[in-house]
């Protein structure tokens, strides 16, 4: 029992991270129906940006820890929008197929000059909050854990104050359902797409922190693995669908997790596509997203 | 061009490749090795072509396929040859044993097209693209773990039979069969399915089956590409077969522009000359070694660049995409 | 529109130009009278770029020190690095054109065993000497008499560290933490779980990870479940930290031991890291503890050029080229076939990574040293002879 309920707190743990990924992807996609390849990529940079930030911070506190988080966000959010004005912007009336590779060749940009000026060996990320175990019996909750779930939880309400509140976010909402008619009520499209990706961009590097944090090995292509799996828990909950990308992403932590710790645990890698695939077969459209019937 | 007179094209094609497969030894080994893997990238561009391009499905799991022929056709010839064919068989048997070993390893992904094809069903664009690219990597993993065939350390020791005869030969006929096919009044079925799904269902075209078809067919020929590739570089690991190198493909078909075959194959031909390319000029002097350094980082720039200013394709000299109806 | 096609077009030729422009065979003579080419391939990029670096760094270093004191046989060494990106395929391709085209005297490459694989055969069939710093799978040499390795393999690693368990740290009931995704990790592994079972131990526990995992709480939390006395994880230091921490969060006090993938300054930086591997052990090539002055020299130089600590992969990059330049000078010729046979009786060459002498299957025969971390440091624990 102790087993599982330790394995359910990595899990849950593991889980919120990809789910602050996830929603990344999830906020670009149901805008601009594309997916960010290079969206993990800017999770490393936040990573890389807490770095040089932290190495400063002597002492970690919960307050360092935020100035950190937000430098991060800020500098990140400022990086997507320009991901998005030089390459993707010029793209945008072209065949989605093109905008793709371009996201790709971004993806690899920022890989490979990652390893140019970071340096491709994996870097000790200091401590910016400080942490502690909690002991129950057999049952270790470490407070790594608990600020990392937490912090997942604060970013998720005030996204969704956001996009459900804020004028800007009805604006989000309104592009993501129809474009033109939303330009032709008055919503300054270009902004509206800008912002959502500094938002997807903020988040990404919020993720990036906390990841750091609690695995404190740090290198450029660290996205990757977490990329792919974070990208398959927004599909699974529904591409463009914000809290079913929380949801798919909470879901394979768990799942992953379980399988980890297992005998098949050589099979992880495959878990997070199987259970897309087998969730697709029932629900075309993702867990919680909506079947979108073709307009002739 | 050639597309008109398919079958010449063909016949000059096989007699380009015997007459290469001759010389081969007179050839500079790493001349040989590059023009390999022209062909080898030619077969793969051309078979994803037929799903990506002329039936306008988002494939991104091709190298799945690729994975299945090669481990596949590595098996046959490593573990069932030694039973099958005596230790001193004239070289005509040994030719004969790969050539069925390549086609079962076409069959096998074949199947796997057909495992991979039957979802595509249910599922639209975007949806489609994470399935196949769900699937190659789930095949990845697979291989990762049958130890017989090496498990995640790879399969090595696998015998030298490809060599540009078969491979330029066997490019020929990918290109003559996925052509006249596309061509074929069959084959507007694949064209119909992708100008506009709806239409093509309402003028009484089965989609579901040309795309299952389309599947099993890139997949067949995929395969192939696999088991060629195996026999070339002698160790094959799961690793190599993963996104990345699905997405190396796509990039051939994107930059040689959707639905046109000669395209297709000039992208093949120039994506896997320019990292030879960069590397031979950053050979010149030691002050451009910084160009053969930093090869995976101008791909990235030239990618993007490439997707900038010429988001159709390098070689598309169409107009809009659309494709010639010939006759 | 006209012109942009005209325009790929040209692209197209242009690059197929380049490339055609020296492809017939290459009738130079391969005995340049100015220089010795040595050829090495290496990951300079992607995935596993940061010890393709460490040891090319430590090739380099190697290479421009012997140049600087006169270079060999009167010649300055040219080193020829050809980039494989940590991709598949690409070394096969870049030793042959290596070999065809500059006609390299030896090959140095490569730290990965299944890149060593992939090169080997062609290495083996055009007669060039090849030397890998750091592979350490078994088949490498066994695909024939040019291939040669620097390194101790795993079999004897591992069986050192099965009775460094049984032995020293008096251990019955051992967990093993392996990365299925490495050749090293999985070969290390088994070998030792050979050993330690021989010895009459017992594996309770065995998890696998892969390359790229950050999380092993999944895996320890199994492993903590059986309680075992200490864990066994070979893999390589980027991983090794977080497993060490993860395992000290969860409550896991029992030590940890491993190999020569441990063998970084990195593998106790940053915060914690130092602490949760107190009192924990791993086998390597050398101790900077019983530094000789050739150690710290190459030590303080590798800093200097490099402005990073050498690893394991440094070192032993550096040794290959010793390696080379010993046997070059011993067959006094530039003939490969003359330094295969002056390789092949290579004898207590002393390099950075301890006495390397080959045996008959063309193996590193040297000591292991293990290593424990004692207040935050390195500090030599004892020696084991093969």
């Amino acid at each position: 029992m102790t087993e599982f309920l330790q394995q359910l707190i990595n899990g849950l743990s593991v889980g919120s991270m990809y789910a602050l990924i996830a929603i990344g992807y999830t906020l670009v996609y149901g805008v601009l129906r594309f997916i960010n390849f290079a969206h993990c990529d800017v999770f490393m940079v936040g990573a890389f940006v807490g770095f040089y930030a932290g190495r400063n911070l002597g002492q970690p506190s919960l307050g360092g820890g935020i100035l950190v988080m937000l430098t991060a966000m800020l500098a990140c959010a400022a990086l997507g929008i320009l991901i998005e004005r030089l390459a993707y912007h010029p793209l945008r009336n072209r065949s989605r197929l093109s905008v793709l590779i371009t996201a790709i060749g971004v993806s690899l940009l920022l890989e490979n000059a990652g390893q140019m000026v970071f340096g491709a060996n994996p870097q000790p990320f200091p401590e910016i909050f400080p942490s502690r175990e909690f002991v129950f019996g057999q049952l270790v909750v470490s407070s790594k854990d608990i600020v990392v779930f937490a912090v997942t939880i604060l970013l998720l309400a005030a996204l969704q104050f956001i996009v459900l509140k804020t004028k800007i976010g009805t604006a989000m909402r309104a592009v993501s359902f129809n474009t033109q008619a939303a330009s032709l009520m008055g919503v300054n499209v270009n902004v509206v797409i800008s912002f959502t990706f500094g938002l997807g961009s903020a988040l990404a590097a919020a993720a990036g922190i906390l990841w750091a944090y609690k695995f404190p090995k740090i290198d450029p292509l660290m996205g990757i693995a977490p990329g792919i799996t974070a990208f398959v828990a927004a599909v699974l909950g529904g591409i463009g669908n914000i809290p079913g990308a929380a949801l798919g992403g909470l879901l394979i932590g768990v799942i992953e997790t379980f399988v980890k710790g297992s005998r098949w645990s050589t099979w992880t890698d495959a878990i997070a596509f199987t259970i897309l695939i087998l969730i697709l077969f029932f629900r075309p459209a993702g867990l919680l997203g909506k079947l979108q019937p073709e307009k002739v | 061009m050639f597309l008109a007179r398919p079958r010449i094209f063909l016949l000059a094609a096989l007699a380009a490749s015997i007459v290469l497969g001759i010389f081969q030894n007179q050839l500079d080994p790493y001349f040989v090795d590059v023009l390999t893997r022209i062909g080898i990238n030619i077969i793969l561009a051309v078979s994803l072509n037929l799903i990506n391009g002329h039936t306008g499905q988002f494939s991104l799991g091709h190298a799945g396929f690729m994975a299945v022929g090669a481990y596949t056709a590595a098996a046959m010839t490593m573990f069932a040859g030694p039973h099958i064919l005596p230790a001193t068989a004239p070289e005509f048997f040994t030719a004969l044993w790969f050539l069925a070993a390549l086609l079962a390893g076409g069959i096998v992904a074949a199947a796997a097209g057909l495992l991979v094809g039957a979802p595509s069903l249910r599922l639209k664009g975007d949806y489609l693209a994470i399935v196949t690219l769900g699937f190659g990597q789930i095949i990845s993993v697979v291989f990762r773990n049958i130890e017989p065939l090496g498990g995640a350390l790879g399969l090595n020791g696998i015998p030298a039979y490809t060599n540009l005869f078969w491979v330029f030969a066997i490019a020929a006929v990918t290109v003559y069969v996925i052509t006249a096919m596309v061509n074929s009044t069959y084959g507007r079925g694949f064209i119909a399915t992708h100008d506009d799904e709806v239409a093509a269902e309402a003028m009484g075209i089965n989609t579901t089956r040309f795309k299952i078809v389309a599947f099993v067919i890139g997949a067949f020929f995929a395969g192939i590409a696999g088991g060629l590739y195996g026999h070339f570089t002698l160790t094959i690991s799961p690793r190599g077969f993963d996104f990345t190198r699905s997405i190396e493909i796509v990039v051939m078909v994107i930059v040689g522009g959707m639905g046109n075959t000669v395209g297709v194959i000039l992208a093949a031909i120039l994506l896997t000359l320019l990292p030879e390319g960069l590397r031979a000029l950053g050979g010149v002097s030691p002050s451009l070694n910084w160009i053969s350094e930093s090869r995976p980082l101008l791909y990235s720039i030239l990618l993007i660049g490439l997707m900038l200013l010429r988001p159709q394709g390098l070689f598309n000299f169409r107009k809009s995409g659309k494709l010639k109806i010939q006759n | 529109m006209k012109h942009r096609s005209i325009q790929s077009i040209g692209l197209f030729f242009l690059t197929a130009g380049i490339f055609l422009a020296g492809c017939k065979k290459s009738a130079e003579s391969a005995a340049d009278s100015t220089v010795i080419k040595v050829g090495e391939f290496a990951s300079l990029n992607g995935s596993e770029a940061a010890f393709g670096r460490s040891s090319h760094n430590g090739t380099q270093l190697a290479v421009d020190e012997i140049n600087a004191a006169g270079g060999v046989l009167g010649k300055q060494i040219q080193l020829i690095t050809e980039d494989d990106q940590s991709k598949d395929g690409e070394s096969a391709t870049a030793v042959k054109k290596l070999i065809s085209r500059d006609q390299v005297v030896a090959i140095l490459g490569e730290v990965a065993s299944i890149r060593s694989l992939e090169a080997a055969p062609i290495c083996q069939q055009y007669k060039v000497p090849q030397i890998s710093p750091s592979s350490t799978n078994p088949k490498v040499t066994q695909i024939g008499d040019y291939i040669f390795r620097v390194c101790f393999i795993d079999p004897f690693q591992g069986t050192v560290m099965a009775n460094f368990a049984t032995k020293t740290l008096g251990v019955k009931k051992v967990a093993v933490l392996t990365d299925v995704g490495s050749t090293y990790s999985v070969g290390l592994a088994d070998f030792f779980k050979q050993g330690f079972t021989a010895n009459g131990g017992e594996i309770v526990a065995e998890q696998k990870f892969t390359k790229d995992d950050k999380d092993f709480k999944a895996q320890l939390t199994a492993v903590k479940a059986e309680n075992p006395e200490a864990i066994f994880v070979p893999g390589y230091y980027g991983q090794v930290t977080l497993i060490a921490l993860q395992a000290r969060e969860l409550g896991i006090t029992v030590p940890l031991f491993g190999g020569d993938g441990w063998e970084a300054p990195e593998l106790i930086q940053g915060p914690g890291a130092a602490d949760a591997l107190e009192g924990c052990y791993f086998s390597t090539h050398f101790s900077s503890d019983q530094v000789s002055p050739k150690i710290k020299q190459f030590v303080a130089d590798y800093q200097k050029k490099f402005g990073a600590t050498p690893d394991a992969m440094g070192a032993l990059g550096y040794d290959s080229v010793l390696a080379l330049v010993d046997a070059i000078k011993r067959a006094n010729s530039t003939d490969s076939s003359k330094i295969r046979d002056a390789l092949a009786t290579l004898k207590d060459l002393d390099g950075v990574t301890g006495k390397t002498t080959l045996d008959e299957n063309r193996n590193a025969r040297k000591p292991a040293v293990i290593i424990e971390i004692k207040g935050g440091k390195f500090v030599y624990k004892e020696t084991v002879n093969p």
